[in-house]
């Protein structure tokens, strides 16, 4: 079958699906009596024409990128990682003992280790999937998304029974120390005379995010490792032939992905929460699917993906705020958009395709 | 140019409602939601209270994830809402922060105590009352054992356990009191299902009055217990009417009555801590036609006797949560 060009599939296949799900979602607000285009701009003043709006949008960004970014290198060995929530959940474990009980002399020290904790620890919660798929067969869905129920009940375990300090009401760790306090986009980018960013979560952990991005795409694409996880992707049994060992391939490619989820917990515990609360992930280990098959599996896509999901989310908190529009059919529309650039991706793909292929035939 | 107009034209309208909305008062309801028939739905019907006699609007939000704490208290502060309102304790370490920076804006929480000049933390004795329907329990007894159904186990809910089984105790020295936790999650709050099981475990030790402290698992409890013909007594809200002739009384939060006052008084809220008791009409038991039958003259006058002890000071209930303790089991 012929292809359609580049542009075509990664540019306005997203657009139109996002244009689809933007029109029904205006017939859903207005079937509620509210103006669609009052609350476009409503959403749209909010989340990026001020400069904490735009915090808020990076911030929820920042955690879509790593979950994203972990869905996609997995992909790229077709492995469907959907385990993301738990192994988000469990790199929050990691950032918190690493916060709690190191006594950093300084934050720029802590967002390495944390870091670490969380990518070990996230990792660490995609090997068993990893080595039962890789070994017996099980099949990486099912374990996975097993896996965030475990995580969830460990999580919920230890922050009652271990971590929770005495007297408190909240299923929460202790606040953090100081010196682990990541710098907000606030610290960095106000000055005296104008306060940028005020209130607003997004944190030095953007960047981590970024540098995270980069590197994914240089594994990706300019190592042999990323070409090996790229062959088994395309063909298991190609890549047996080319003497790359699948098993090997597959708990890599798993480690490296709950690695990434697990990183996401530096942005939402360490640098907004400031200790690990039990609902520290709030879906964006699955919101990473839809990011991933959004961007197309490549890190700049990812890159989009995330900051438009991020949008969603900072736009509808604003929607919540100033409107009588109510919190369900906020994620009504949060859920178009996910259903539209995720799940129903051929719906869009196949009628473009043939119409490709009749201008190409008109063309020859 | 149509579609240009329309749009500036929606932004005009934007523009001036947000205009409009200066001095509203606003309420931030818990990640719970505005209708769990308990704390939240408490808080919502106080102001809709407000709302209809005074025929103005207010602000509400519920919340959908942890970091729109932050946000909603500084977006409603920012737009001029005053006082801004929230429920619940989990408010508690963002609004200790966000405070400060706001402090031309009044704000009230409910459950926790945060101490800023410009908030009102609104703390209910919720021991005192549950130390009268203690007693109620103790005297409609038959077999001298009863029950307490707490939701998720903190010190809060202890709380209301301690000045239970005190009440009880003070009723009939002999009386056992059985006490179960529904879990150690938010999840506790909400299942009723686990409120019925741990029910017919209490029944099944000889309870046969059993204190459901526990948000909406407390359904489960009130419908199980009027299913197997002992009496349960409801919680935060008026919830005699939900079996009638089965439910013995409920303890009454006034959380209402907070909120209430909090948007009576507007911007210009008194501030500091304020507790809600017996003496002031923020704790109380349910009196109504559906449990009128079940409570004889002696028990009423009993207990009156003893809620007028309590606010005048000539009893004192120990409050758990002053040290964590509790002088009895």
């Amino acid at each position: 079958m012929e292809r359609m060009p580049v542009w075509a599939d990664v540019v306005l296949i997203p657009l139109i699906s996002l244009l689809l799900a933007a029109g029904l979602s205006a017939l859903v607000i207005l079937a509620i009596g509210e103006s669609p285009v009052a609350a476009f701009q409503l959403m749209v003043d909010g989340a990026l024409m001020r400069s904490a709006g735009w915090g808020y949008t990076l911030y929820y960004a920042t955690n879509f990128m790593f979950t994203g970014l972990a869905v996609s290198v997995a992909f790229h060995a077709r492995m469907f990682n959907i385990g993301g929530e738990g192994q988000a959940m469990l790199g929050g474990l990691g950032v918190a003992l690493a916060c709690l009980y190191i006594p950093w002399p300084h934050w720029s020290l802590a967002i390495l280790g944390s870091a670490f904790g969380a990518a070990l620890f996230g990792a660490a919660w995609a090997l068993i999937p990893a080595w039962l798929q890789a070994k017996r067969g099980s099949h990486i869905v099912i374990t996975t998304i097993m896996f965030n129920f475990i995580a969830a009940a460990l999580l919920n375990y230890v922050l009652v029974n271990v971590l929770r300090p005495v007297g408190a009401m909240d299923p929460a760790t202790a606040k953090f120390p100081e010196p682990t306090h990541l710098p907000t986009f606030r610290d960095m980018f106000s000055t005296a005379e104008t306060i940028l960013f005020r209130g607003a979560p997004a944190n030095v952990s953007f960047f981590l995010a970024l540098a995270a991005c980069v590197l994914v795409w240089l594994l990706i694409w300019r190592t042999k490792l990323g070409y090996e996880i790229r062959a088994q992707g395309f063909s298991e049994s190609g890549a047996r032939y080319a003497g790359i060992s699948p098993s090997r391939i597959i708990v890599i490619s798993m480690l490296i992905s709950g690695g990434l989820a697990g990183m996401m917990a530096v942005n939402s515990t360490q640098g907004e929460a400031e200790r690990l609360i039990l609902n520290m992930t709030e879906g964006a280990g699955f919101i990473g699917i839809a990011v991933a098959l959004m961007g197309r599996n490549h890190p700049f896509g990812v890159f989009l993906a995330a900051l438009l999901f991020g949008f969603l989310y900072q736009g509808g908190a604003e929607l919540a705020l100033w409107t009588n529009i109510p919190r369900e059919l906020i994620v009504v529309i949060q859920a178009l958009v996910i259903l539209f650039t995720g799940a129903l991706d051929n719906m869009v793909r196949m009628p473009l395709e043939r119409i490709f292929l009749a201008l190409r035939r008109k063309e020859a | 140019m149509t579609v240009m107009t329309r749009i500036l034209g929606a932004a005009a309208a934007l523009a001036l409602s947000a205009g409009a909305s200066l001095a509203e008062p606003a309420l931030i309801f818990d990640l719970g939601g505005k209708f769990d028939k308990s704390f939240n739905e408490a808080a919502y019907n106080g102001a809709k209270r407000w709302a209809e006699e005074t025929g103005s609007t207010f602000r509400e939000i519920e919340l959908q994830s942890e970091a729109q704490r932050e946000q909603a208290l500084r977006r409603f502060a920012e737009a001029g809402a005053n006082p801004v309102i929230m429920t619940g304790f989990a408010f508690g370490n963002v609004l200790s922060e966000v405070a400060p920076d706001y402090p031309d804006t009044k704000f009230a929480i409910i459950d926790m105590v945060v101490d800023q000049p410009n908030v009102r933390s609104v703390v209910f004795n919720e021991h005192e009352g549950s130390f009268l329907v203690g007693m109620m329990a103790a005297m409609a007894s038959k077999s001298g054992t009863v029950g307490f159904i707490g939701g998720m186990d903190i010190p809060l809910i202890r709380k209301f356990a301690c000045g239970y089984v005190q009440g009880v105790k003070a009723a009939n020295p002999d009386a056992k009191v059985i006490q179960n936790m529904t879990g150690t999650t938010p999840a506790a709050w909400n299942d009723p299902v686990k409120g019925s099981e741990l029910t017919k475990a209490q029944i099944s030790q000889g309870a046969d009055v059993v204190y459901a402290a526990a948000g909406g698992t407390g359904v489960g409890v009130l419908q199980t217990a009027a299913d197997e013909n002992i009496l349960s007594i409801g919680v935060d809200s008026n919830q005699n009417y939900m079996h009638p002739g089965k439910v013995l009384t409920s303890m009454l939060k006034r959380v209402d009555n907070a909120v209430y006052d909090a948007m009576t008084a507007g911007p210009d809220m008194e501030t500091g801590f304020n507790v809600m008791g017996i003496a002031n009409g923020g704790i109380s038991f349910a009196m109504d036609e559906n449990n009128a039958s079940l409570v004889s003259d002696k028990m009423l006058a009993v207990t009156y006797k003893a809620a007028l002890d309590i606010a005048t000071g000539a009893v004192s209930v120990h409050d758990y949560m002053s040290d964590n303790t509790c002088p009895v089991e």
